[in-house]
């Protein structure tokens, strides 16, 4: 199998689904000629022409909404936003219409359209290009979100994704397009070359939507976990030498509770860790589903590692970023509770 | 050393407000049958002017003069006129159904029906609207059925919506008539991606978009027309400039610096300007639009000038904002006299027959009304089951919901 990094897989995906669906069409800021900032478009002008794939006007809004449209009248546009921190402006597109359009309509229109946005932090981008919005679609009703971890599920969620019938929600943490990441900022970071998530079948092939994965067992504690923050809690569990289920959630929305459920019953224990701030993030969620539905199970609260509830900091990158120590912190936290 | 003049704010304010005196004295209206008609491939830059005039068709006399005149039969004017008595006949009967508690919720078009039933007579089959909630002519003059728009109003049984909207905020892809959304503006933008599609696709199919007055300081229409120029997509952008966005005077969107038409030509989009009370003149505008967009030149802006004479809806209450008698000083009259006058003029009408036309009318919407109120109003009789609700979130049912459904007890 090929190995790729996520930058190459998303754009693995979107040439897929290109090349087999004449309706997909790819555009953004940036997207056409140029190929993306983060080169996820790279060469998918050339090889489909400029009406298939090609450059907006810097306008949110008007790029949703253009996908909203087409969506109305049959294509599958798989749209990007540049930064997720830049999604503002076309949240009303996001919220007051592709989440709705099928059900106000009762079916007639629908919006089968993916907004891919980079995400996260842990790259020294301050304020406006480190945000993790997901919570503010998760609680909206008729959006998926999606968050791959690595080159792997990126293609094949993104293949899924653009197949679903309706609006994804697809956010790429920008750390990990290029190697994975557990938040050791200080050492060397080993490209997706030399993990095996970094190799991706050729062609068609779905992860789908809904579905966590495991990314390893233990009977100690589950930690849950999404995007960058799989690694982190990966090595924040050796370095608390405990035997931990990290489950990668992938998808929020539709969410895999099922295994979660399954895993906490097992443990006992659940530390809950995602980069977007605290207050009403999707850890909450996550918290608030764990007691129900697993409160005899559990030996100790279950815990949420995340951002502090400030706005993404530059100069304070690392004591911002719910590293590996802090993880780690908690999950003995909870293994002594 | 100069002094310093104290700065001071500026609020615009309309001429005149409740117990004034109507004053429409600042709006020009040039002479019907005045504006040039130029060929649909004319360089916008040569029309500019067309943004800062008004094409009229209807002169006082009831006429139809000049260069946009002609384009219609007699039976299609007849037509026209039949429509516009049934929006009117309907508008009625529904605020009637508001009052009397049959329903939450109506929004009527006094003094517009001329914009919406004129625009969709120009249209092809498959070309797509994209409405706001006031301009149900499109529906009526495309032919969807009455009392369908009435379970929708009603939120009954056979709502083709299952209760889940707003009344009057309709749907139908077959008439060609995209999902109302309660959200101002946005349907602006998704017309021009819809046009976009259809010429992505090398279809010959054409998009239309609406906004009001009021809505135009929305971010989405300025959205819509940098797209809309950038592709030279083929949609005609509406614009129904009828002085009034609930309670705010058009001047709180700043109309009257220029006209809302001119905010096209600064995108390098051709606008024109249409009495939106002259049903021949829409046509005529519109039908120019729609071929400009069809022969793939590109994305018009027409401004239809008219008047809210209605309520902005059955939950306000104009007399609190405007003089009571301003619709009647309205220097573009009423859309339905005027075409009505236009036809007795041409001989093919009368005073009679209009007043039969009019009885038939409202049997037509009465018996609709019958119909519809056979399967539910909102507080009686049928009505969309719960599990409706939980429908068309998604295509299929997520587990979440089903868990919660099943917690309604559904």
């Amino acid at each position: 199998m090929p190995r790729m990094t996520m930058i190459e897989a998303i754009r693995d995906a979107m040439d897929v689904a290109m090349g087999r669906d004449d309706n997909v069409v790819v555009f953004g800021e940036d997207a056409g000629y140029f190929g993306g900032v983060f080169r996820c478009t790279q060469g998918l002008q050339q090889k489909y022409g400029s009406s298939r794939c090609f450059d907006t006007p810097i306008n949110e809004s008007g790029i949703i909404a253009a996908a909203i449209g087409m969506a109305s009248y049959g294509l599958r546009p798989c749209v990007e936003i540049q930064f997720a921190d830049y999604m503002y402006p076309a949240y009303d597109q996001i919220v007051s219409e592709a989440a709705r359009i099928r059900y106000r309509s009762n079916g007639e229109f629908t919006c089968p359209i993916v907004i891919r946005m980079p995400t996260g932090g842990g790259i020294f981008g301050g304020q406006t290009h480190s945000q993790s919005p997901e919570a503010l679609f998760t609680h909206v009703s008729g959006l998926k979100t999606v968050v791959p971890s690595n080159p792997y599920d990126a293609k094949g969620l993104l293949i899924a994704a653009i197949d679903d019938p309706d609006p994804v929600i697809f956010l790429e943490p920008k750390r990990l397009y290029n190697g994975p990441f557990n938040g050791h900022h200080d050492r060397p970071v080993t490209p997706w070359s030399k993990h095996e998530l970094g190799e991706v079948p050729q062609g068609t092939f779905k992860v789908p939507l809904g579905s966590a994965a495991v990314r390893r067992e233990g009977s100690d504690v589950t930690i849950l976990a999404y995007g960058t923050m799989v690694y982190v809690a990966e090595a924040a569990a050796d370095e608390a030498a405990v035997e931990a289920d990290v489950i990668d959630l992938r998808t929020l929305l539709p969410l895999d509770l099922d295994t979660i459920v399954t895993s906490v019953r097992k443990t006992g224990r659940c530390v809950i860790v995602h980069e977007a701030t605290l207050t009403s993030g999707f850890g909450a969620e996550l918290a608030a589903l764990v007691q129900e539905h697993c409160f005899y199970h559990l030996e100790a609260p279950a815990i949420r590692v995340a951002g502090w509830d400030t706005p993404y900091p530059h100069a304070q990158e690392w004591d911002y970023f719910p590293g590996p120590a802090r993880v780690s912190h908690a999950i003995r936290e909870v293994m002594e509770a | 050393m100069v002094a310093e003049n104290r700065l001071s704010f500026h609020v615009p304010e309309p001429e005149v407000r409740p117990g004034d005196e109507p004053d429409f004295s600042d709006v020009v209206i040039p002479r019907a049958g005045s504006v040039p008609r130029p060929s649909v491939d004319v360089d916008p830059k040569d029309i500019r002017d067309l943004a800062y005039s008004i094409i009229r068709v209807l002169n006082r006399q009831g006429e139809a003069v000049g260069p946009w005149a002609g384009a219609l039969t007699d039976e299609q004017l007849l037509e026209g006129l039949k429509h516009m008595m049934a929006l009117r006949a309907f508008d009625a009967r529904m605020l009637m159904a508001q009052r009397q508690g049959k329903t939450s919720f109506y929004m009527q078009h006094m003094g517009e029906e001329a914009v919406s039933c004129a625009f969709r007579k120009a249209l092809n089959p498959g070309d797509m609207n994209f409405p706001t909630y006031r301009q149900a002519g499109l529906l009526i003059a495309g032919g969807y059925p009455m009392v369908d728009m009435m379970n929708q109003i009603y939120s009954n049984e056979l709502d083709p919506l299952k209760g889940r909207q707003l009344p009057v905020l309709y749907s139908s892809r077959e008439y060609g008539f995209f999902s109302v959304s309660g959200n101002l503006a946005t349907q602006y933008p998704q017309a021009v991606g819809w046009a976009m599609a259809s010429a992505i696709k090398g279809d010959t199919k054409v998009a239309a978009a609406w906004i009001g007055d009021g809505s135009t300081a929305e971010s989405d229409f300025h959205a819509a027309l940098v797209f809309a120029s950038t592709y030279k997509a083929p949609v005609v952008l509406n614009i129904v400039n009828n002085q009034w966005a609930i309670s705010t005077f058009q001047g709180i969107a700043r109309g009257g610096s220029g006209t809302f038409a001119a905010r096209g030509l600064g995108f390098g989009i051709p606008a024109l300007r249409v009495d939106g009370n002259d049903y021949l003149a829409i046509h005529a505008v519109s039908k120019w639009a729609i071929e400009r967009a069809r022969r793939n030149l590109g994305p018009t802006l027409i401004e239809h000038v008219t008047y809210r004479v209605g309520a902005h809806s059955t939950s306000d209450d104009p007399s609190a904002y405007r003089p009571k008698t301003e619709s009647d000083a309205w220097p573009l009259g009423d859309p339905v006299l005027r075409l009505k006058n236009h036809l007795i003029v041409r001989e093919v009408w009368s005073e009679e027959r209009h007043k039969q036309a009019e009885a038939e009318v409202l049997d037509t919407v009465i018996s609709a009304q019958k119909e519809a109120e056979k399967h539910g109003t909102l507080h009686a009789g049928g009505k969309p089951s719960t599990r409706d609700m939980f429908e068309e979130v998604f295509a299929e049912m997520p587990p979440h919901l089903k868990r919660q459904r099943q917690q309604a007890g559904v």
